[in-house]
């Protein structure tokens, strides 16, 4: 190795080395270039102290910090629900009947339960809750399957209808095909839609369909059709028809009649905002005292 | 020039071949020994919880299914542990939650809704409504229709072999489950008979998922496995390190 000698031509430092008479400028790495490594090195070492970082034989270095993102998010919820602590815990104090007199009480109640029902309701009853014509009931009209004061809206959304639930809705319309024959289901039809018509109301009880109906499906529908929420069993004396109000579609739905499930909420959601929900959904419009 | 000095530090590493690949071997093991060595040491790198179970094969034709048609390139299935995402889809998604799945099925990306937590959040008439044509219960869906999997019978002639490869990388099948899992096909999907399935699985939903109780189609194993989606482990009241066995 030779003395490193300056270039004549650039007048830089040369390496020493010479491979058959050639030479190399010495160009070194630039200064900003190594303190930047030897800045990463420094936070490397830093963050593998504070955070957790490597394997250990029997687990992993949980860091001087102790950070962890279940940490992290445990302290995002409580900070959220320290917000709201006192709302909440309101909410959950207060009768369901009276919450709705409480202004400011009503106010935050239907903003969670607008959300709440956005992501969890709208699915099947719709934005809004106009429902799903011939599949998921309207929860903006006066028409109750299961009861439409809050605290019914709420046992509905807590246990669900027709869920697994021991504690969800349940009832089972029989299929009156096996029952009735398609002369007498025919007939009952036609006594069904005259439940609606006012101008019938002298002449209905003459309709071949009226005994039949009186027979088999006033105990749970009401001699007028006037429904049992105690039951689900659907109001047929209006022009609210969930899966569909022509003749053929009643004609099916007494044969072999569809019924709706709904999942049992309290499962999944906490108390409080059930609560919410069930207030949101009261106060839509077809709300019961 | 070099040969009037000896050589002297990183030039004689320079000079011998083998003393250069001997060194960068000790150098490159002891880093790979580092990251690897606690991996052989820890007898699970997952967690244990309680509930987690192998898939019903009804509900593992169903995975299938989700992965033949893709649904995976817009549903992820896996809540991260943030609050928008906790308060949105449920408990945040554990390791052990996927510790059956093969492959695993999380994504990367949410065109549509995370599905990690879905089952048991809607009835199986909105499944079947929602697949036929999702604009029917969503209006502003993009998603495509699958009405076609309502009238195509599930094939499951040949269960008993995917359960078989399942078992060949980890999943702990057992004969029976093996053997009679066509049966179990059959009683899953209609709820008659299901005692040795709940027994095999415990807290399968059995029943008739398509609303068409005498076929057992597509529609029939994509909801069942819809519904068991997140619904093993019972959060509702556990912490995570209760859950913990």
């Amino acid at each position: 190795m030779s003395a490193p000698e300056r270039d004549p031509l650039t007048g830089q430092l040369t390496t020493g080395h010479e491979w058959d008479g050639i030479k190399e400028l010495r160009t070194p790495i630039p200064n900003w270039w190594i303190v930047t490594f030897v800045v990463t090195w420094v936070f490397a070492i830093g963050y593998l102290v504070l955070f957790p970082s490597f394997a250990t034989t029997r687990d992993f270095a949980p860091g001087v910090l102790g950070w962890s993102s279940s940490g992290q998010l445990k302290k995002a919820i409580n900070a959220a629900g320290d917000a709201q602590a006192a709302w909440r815990t309101q909410l959950q104090e207060t009768p369901l009947d009276k919450i709705e007199a409480d202004d400011q009480l009503r106010r935050f109640a239907v903003a969670g339960g607008l959300a709440a029902f956005n992501e969890n309701c709208a699915a099947c009853h719709g934005v809004g809750a106009g429902g799903q014509i011939g599949q998921f009931p309207a929860l903006v009209d006066d028409d109750w399957l299961w009861g439409g004061t809050i605290a019914d809206i709420y046992q509905t959304i807590q246990h669900g209808v027709r869920d697994a639930n021991p504690d969800s809705r349940q009832s089972e319309m029989p299929a009156f095909a096996d029952i009735l024959s398609a002369e007498e289901i025919a007939a009952t039809t036609e006594f069904v839609l005259s439940l609606a018509q006012d101008s019938q109301r002298q002449t209905r009880s003459d309709l071949p369909g009226a005994a039949i109906f009186a027979e088999n499906c006033a105990s749970c529908h009401g001699d007028q059709g006037q429904g049992n929420p105690e039951l689900g069993a659907p109001k047929l004396n209006d022009a609210i028809w969930l899966y569909g109000g022509s003749k053929d579609a009643i004609a099916q739905q007494i044969a072999a009649p569809r019924m709706g499930e709904m999942p049992s909420w309290g499962q999944r959601l906490d108390d409080v905002t059930v609560r919410m929900l069930a207030v949101y959904v009261h106060t839509l419009g077809g709300g019961e005292r | 020039m070099a040969s009037q000095n000896k050589p002297l530090g990183h030039a004689i590493i320079e000079r011998s071949t083998t003393l250069l690949f001997v060194l960068t071997f000790l150098v490159i093991a002891i880093g790979g020994l580092v990251e690897v060595v606690p991996l052989f040491r820890l007898e699970e790198t997952i967690t244990p919880v309680k509930g987690v179970r192998p898939y019903t094969p009804l509900e593992q034709l169903g995975r299938n299914i989700y992965t033949r048609e893709g649904c995976y390139t817009c549903h992820s299935q896996q809540v991260r542990p943030f609050r928008d995402e906790v308060e949105r889809y449920g408990h945040y998604s554990i390791a052990a939650e996927s510790m059956y799945d093969h492959p695993f099925l999380w994504g990367s990306k949410r065109t549509g809704p995370d599905l990690a937590r879905v089952g048991g959040k809607y009835s199986n008439a909105w499944h079947v409504a929602h697949m036929v044509n999702p604009r029917d219960v969503v209006p502003v869906s993009i998603m495509p229709a699958y009405p076609f999997l309502l009238n195509k019978e599930l094939a499951f002639d040949d269960v008993s072999d995917h359960l078989r490869a399942l078992r060949d990388v980890g999943v702990p099948y057992s004969g029976p489950m093996i053997l009679d899992a066509p049966a179990d096909v059959r009683a899953q999907a209609s709820g008659e008979n299901a005692d040795p399935l709940l027994a095999r699985y415990p807290g399968a939903k059995v029943g008739d998922f398509d609303g068409q109780p005498e076929r057992i189609t597509e529609m029939d194993a994509l909801v069942a496995y819809l519904q068991v989606l997140g619904t093993m482990v019972d959060f509702s009241d556990v912490r995570l390190d209760e859950v913990r066995e």
